[in-house]
Parts: C-alpha cells; structure tokens; sequence
C-alpha cells in the first residue's frame, strides 16, 4: 500500500559525492534482515564511520531530506536503500540526477526523489554547509521545493505523484484492469502460438 | 515509421496508458533467493504468483560456494534464505530450480543457457544486472522489491518510456581484449552516470562479431553506465545459439521468423549516439571505486577522486601494473561462463598461483563442462580453488567476503566501497587479466604473458 505524500517540511543534510551507490546506502549483509525490525539502522551503516560524515554530525544528523550529488542511487536495485531511507524518517532525497531503479523504488516507499539542476543542488548544499538546521519543504502538489537559496518547480512522473498524492495502491489499480490484461494475454498468445509456457 | 529494436519490443507489450506510463506485459519474471520482500508482501495481501507459468527461480545470492548443502552457509540467516526461498518456490507452483539441480546458477547465466531469455521478450528480475539478458535481443531490466511484487501479483509492470541510445563499437578488437575490456571502456568513456534514462543498443562491426557469451559480459555491465537496458539485436548467432536449449521454442523457425523482424529498422533516430574504435582498446583495470574508474593496464593512478584513492590505498602516478594484489576472484554473471573459463585456464596453465585465487562457475551446467574439458584440473594445478555456482565474492551475500585492505583482482561487476566485504578493495577486469594478476601477484598485462 502507498504511503501518502502531499507535503513535507523538514533539516536537510548536504551530501556532496557523485555515484553515490545503494551498496553504500545499505551493505549487502543487511538485505536479509525482516522489515518488521525496521531498516532504519542500516542507512549507510558502513560509510558512517567515518567521523566526517553527515549522519555523525550533530544537526545534519537529525535531518530528514538529503541533498546530494548526480547518479545519486546508483547500481544495485536493493529497494532495501529506500527501506533505510524511510525507516530512518528521510521522506526525500533531492539531486541532479538519480539511478534508475533506486527513482522508481523511491517513489513506492513514500520516498519523493526530486531532479534539480546540478548548479541548484550545488548552491543548496552549500548554503546548508553554512547554515546547518536550515528545513526546506518539498511540496509535491504544487510541484516545488522552497529552500533558502529560492524555490524551484521539479517533476515526478505524474502517473507516480498521483499515487503518491492520494496513497493509492498499484497492484489494487492495476488489478482493476484485469479484464484488459487478460484480453491482452490471449491476442498475444495467439499471435505467437511458438512461445510456450513454462512448466 | 522506422523503429529501433527496443521500440518495437516496448510498442508490442503496452497493455494500457494511464498519465504517462505503460502498463507493460511481462513475457519473463526470473526470481531468486533475494526476493523474500516481495514475496512476504504478495502473501501478506493474501495473493499467489498471478502466472507462474511466466516465472522461473533458482537462487543465487545466499547459496554457499564450497558445497551444494545449504547447511554449509556460514551462519543460520543465510541458510534460511536458500530454504524461505525453496518455500516460496513450492507454496506458488513457479517453475524452479534447488542448490542441487545441475541447472542452478546465476540467475542471469541460467535464463539465456536454458532458453528461458528469448529476443523481442520484456524479461525482469529483482536484480540491476537483468540488463545481461538484453544480449538476446530481449528488453531485459532490474527492477525493486515492490516492482517485483506487482510483476508476481499481474505480470505487468507501469514504466515510463525510456530514451535511446546507441553505441556502435566497429573495428577489430586487438588480442588480449576482451568483451569485459569493450565495457569497461565504454563505461569508462561515457561515466557511470553517462546512459541513465536510457535503453543502450550496442550495435557495429565488433559487437555483430562478438559471440553470444561476450555479448552477455557486454550487456551485463550497461547498468554500470546507468542505462535501464542493454541489449544486442538478434542476428544467426542468436538464433545458433537458442537452438535445442531447453525451453526453446519447439517450432523454432517459426520463432526465427518473427526474431528476424525484430533489428532496428534503417533511418531510425536514437536520442543519443556514440561511437567507438575496439581496435584501439586495450585490456582494462579499475583503479578507484566506481566503474567508471577504468584505464588501460599500460596506465597510471590518476590523481582524483581522492577519496577513491584512500580506500584503494594507492597514490597518484603509480603505474597501474605495479599494483600488487592479495586475492583472486573468477566469477559472477558478467565473467562466469564457459568461454570465461577456458580465457582463464589457458592463462593459468602450468603456472601458479601466487595469492589465494579461486573460481565460481556461473551455473552447474557451466562447471559440469567445464570438468568435461578439464579446466578443473588445470586450475586446481595452478592452485585456484574450485567452487560451487553462484554469485559468491561478487556481492559476498553467502558469506564469501575479502578482508578489510584485502586487495581482490575480480572478473565481477562493482568496484564499489564495501562491494566484497568491509574495507575490501575490487579492481575489475577480464578472466584472463584475472588469471595473469593471480600468477604474477600484480596487476598484469596479460598480453605479456600468453
């Protein structure tokens, strides 16, 4: 079931690498754990001990919206990365560009990825490098994000933001259309009589 | 209108259009021993696999490497994978393997060995590395849990369209590079964020000359340039090589006939396009902790990132080749098959190895041959330890980790931080090159030595 999302204020934390990959976000040896135990731990488990970085610092620590680099999400498409980004209470990630599965598992996790400019993102992380505590709120109604440095209009896929709006649940929707798959399904099975079920 | 390959695939499987996505059909749903999330969730709805009979499991990222008995997986929650994963299998009648069927593998080895990977197919797995499959001339992608759970609970999937890209590699590749040095420069040329929103076709003279098996390694690593898909059209070695595979079509010309309308048509526009001269590579290592960190071995340690240069332990100007390693790892699903193993043997052959080293067929089909051909023997000779199919030290998920510092010479994938253990470093390259690293102790011009 999708979690809801119209609006959310909240500290954001800047992160500056690129290429920042889900086996950062979340070590391999975790993706066993039961979800029932929260994966809230996990968010970058391993990068944390380095002393420098974000989570360990006293008020980016506590933020609940990042601010990173381009190909943010890269690589594995362990929907345990956004798993820890909930379970931790981080409700979006704002970059320049994102992984593609890691966007697409955002987005059923209650997760809004949000695509700004590189030289945005930029200015933004380092404002908030300035000006530690400082909250911005991305309105996904409206399509914005507000932060100090100015407001700036984003986009997700509006099939994806209408979910997210009204919390709907896609295998649900989807189910609704079943009379429709299955006329699919027999039109494509007689065109290619060759393709076989699997037994 | 003129088509591209992905086009036609896409255009034929839209079931529906709602706000900019399609609601596509699945012809293929690959499922392993990860996949416990989206299973939970399927019964916690109180649903079965819609249509096993479009399914296949068989696992991969938890089973142990040293013996087929999942009692041998070194702690109780990994075992418990390979079992919950059993469980599923049979509670939803989806067609699978077990740890000791002969066909068990890497799920990405197993689909186009069994003929379960067909062309103008939409193939997905819970898995990134599902782009491999695209080398079959199928739209072949990972995808999350919850896509996973929609794939078992419809067979259908909401995507958005993807851009296109082509990359048309032409010339003769020099001896000594492989199709894994094609995509490391690829990747290195592009970036790893170089195709993201995009469905890579790899087209041109030394990918239409490239075997079935090296255009799997070339497909497999699209993801690591950020591209949705990868994928090859299929042409006659296609065809050769689906022929008598076990789910292939019985009337199989019939097949050939439709696959052969599949190629991208001449005149059609891709969003992208970019070239490159394979008579120009050289064999490739990574140095730093994104694929996209590749040189040729003749190169040197650059000087940035400097935080890839930390964890790697290595300092600015070294040559690449003075690079000294601890550890040997041939596998994964982008250099685990047999063609793999026979460029690795022939390197290994009456040498030694100088660090711990060891193999990882891709499936038990894989291993079986490669036993039949002797290269068992020849690496067990050369002091390679020989193991069980799976994904083991690509992703350390059984418990098949390097040590903090432990420097790996690896055929897999990711040379991400923490990749194959805590603190471990990966540096990427081809089953030959690995084999020349294992018995020089250095990353080696394999080229200097066979």
């Amino acid at each position: 079931m999708a979690e809801k999302f119209t609006r959310f204020t909240a500290v954001a934390a800047p992160y500056d690498p690129v290429n920042v990959d889900t086996d950062q976000i979340i070590p391999a040896r975790f993706l066993k754990a039961p979800r029932e135990n929260g994966y809230g731990g996990f968010l970058f488990h391993d990068a944390r001990e380095r002393p420098d970085f974000f989570l360990n610092h006293p008020v980016f620590g506590k933020a609940k919206i990042l601010v990173a680099n381009t190909n943010f999400g890269c690589g594995s498409s362990r929907e345990g990365a956004p798993y820890a980004f909930h379970d931790a209470g981080f409700r979006s990630v704002i970059a320049p560009s994102f992984g593609d599965i890691f966007f697409n598992n955002c987005m059923k996790n209650g997760i809004v990825p949000v695509r700004l400019e590189e030289k945005i993102c930029l200015s933004i992380r380092e404002y908030l490098k300035h000006h530690a505590g400082t909250e911005l709120t991305v309105d996904l109604q409206a399509n914005r994000v507000t932060t100090p440095v100015g407001t700036f209009e984003f986009a997700v896929p509006p099939f994806f933001r209408e979910m997210l709006l009204e919390g709907v649940d896609e295998i649900g929707l989807t189910l609704s259309l079943l009379p429709q798959i299955e006329a699919f399904e027999k039109d494509y099975a007689a065109s290619m009589p060759w393709l076989a079920p699997l037994s | 209108m003129a088509r591209s390959l992905f086009e036609k695939i896409w255009d034929r499987h839209v079931i529906a259009r709602r706000a900019g996505q399609c609601l596509l059909y699945v012809d293929r749903h690959l499922v392993h021993d990860g996949g416990f999330h989206a299973m939970n969730n399927l019964a916690k709805r109180g649903l079965k696999v819609r249509r096993p009979q479009n399914t296949f499991g068989t696992p991969d990222h938890y089973v142990p490497s040293v013996s087929r008995n999942p009692a041998d997986a070194p702690t109780a929650e990994i075992r418990r994978m390979v079992e919950t994963y059993s469980t599923n299998m049979k509670r939803n009648a989806v067609p699978h393997v077990e740890i000791d069927d002969a066909r068990q593998g890497i799920v990405h080895i197993v689909g186009p060995e069994q003929g379960l990977t067909l062309p103008g197919m939409v193939l997905v797995c819970g898995d990134s590395h599902t782009s491999t499959h695209g080398a079959l001339g199928a739209l072949a992608f990972g995808i999350g849990q919850s896509e996973n759970e929609h794939v078992l609970a419809t067979q259908t999937l909401w995507q958005s369209p993807q851009k296109t890209m082509r990359i048309s590699i032409d010339g003769v590749r020099p001896k000594g590079v492989s199709a894994k040095d094609v995509i490391l420069a690829v990747i290195a040329k592009i970036g790893a964020a170089g195709a993201v929103g995009h469905v890579v076709e790899y087209a041109g003279s030394a990918v239409r000359a490239m075997s079935i098996e090296e255009r799997l390694t070339l497909c497999n690593m699209s993801i690591e340039a950020g591209a949705r898909a990868g994928m090859v059209a299929p042409d006659d070695s296609t065809f050769q090589y689906l022929s008598g595979r076990p789910f292939a079509p019985e009337d199989f010309d019939q097949a050939v006939a439709f696959w052969k309308t599949l190629p991208t048509d001449a005149g059609a526009v891709f969003d992208k396009e970019v070239s490159l001269d394979a008579a120009a590579l050289e064999p490739m290592v990574t140095w730093g902790t994104s694929p996209e960190n590749a040189l040729p071995i003749s190169g040197v340690v650059p000087a940035k990132p400097e935080r890839a240069l930390d964890y790697m332990g290595l300092t600015a100007g070294m040559k690449l080749s003075d690079i000294k390693i601890d550890r040997v790892f041939i596998g994964s699903c982008t250099n685990s098959r047999i063609e793999d193993l026979r460029a690795a043997a022939a390197i290994a052959k009456g040498r030694k190895a100088k660090v711990p080293a060891m193999v990882v067929p891709g499936s038990g089909l894989v291993k079986k041959q490669a036993e039949a051909e002797g290269l068992d023997k020849v690496f067990r000779e050369a002091g390679f330890e020989w193991r069980h199919a799976g994904c083991s030290m690509c992703v350390g998920m059984n418990g098949d980790l390097g040590k903090p510092q432990e420097r790996i010479a690896s055929t897999s994938n990711r040379n991400f931080e923490g990749r194959q253990g805590q603190g471990a470093r990966t540096h990427l390259m081809s089953p030959a090159m690995a084999a020349a690293a294992a018995v020089q102790g250095y990353l080696t011009d394999v080229r200097k030595i066979s």
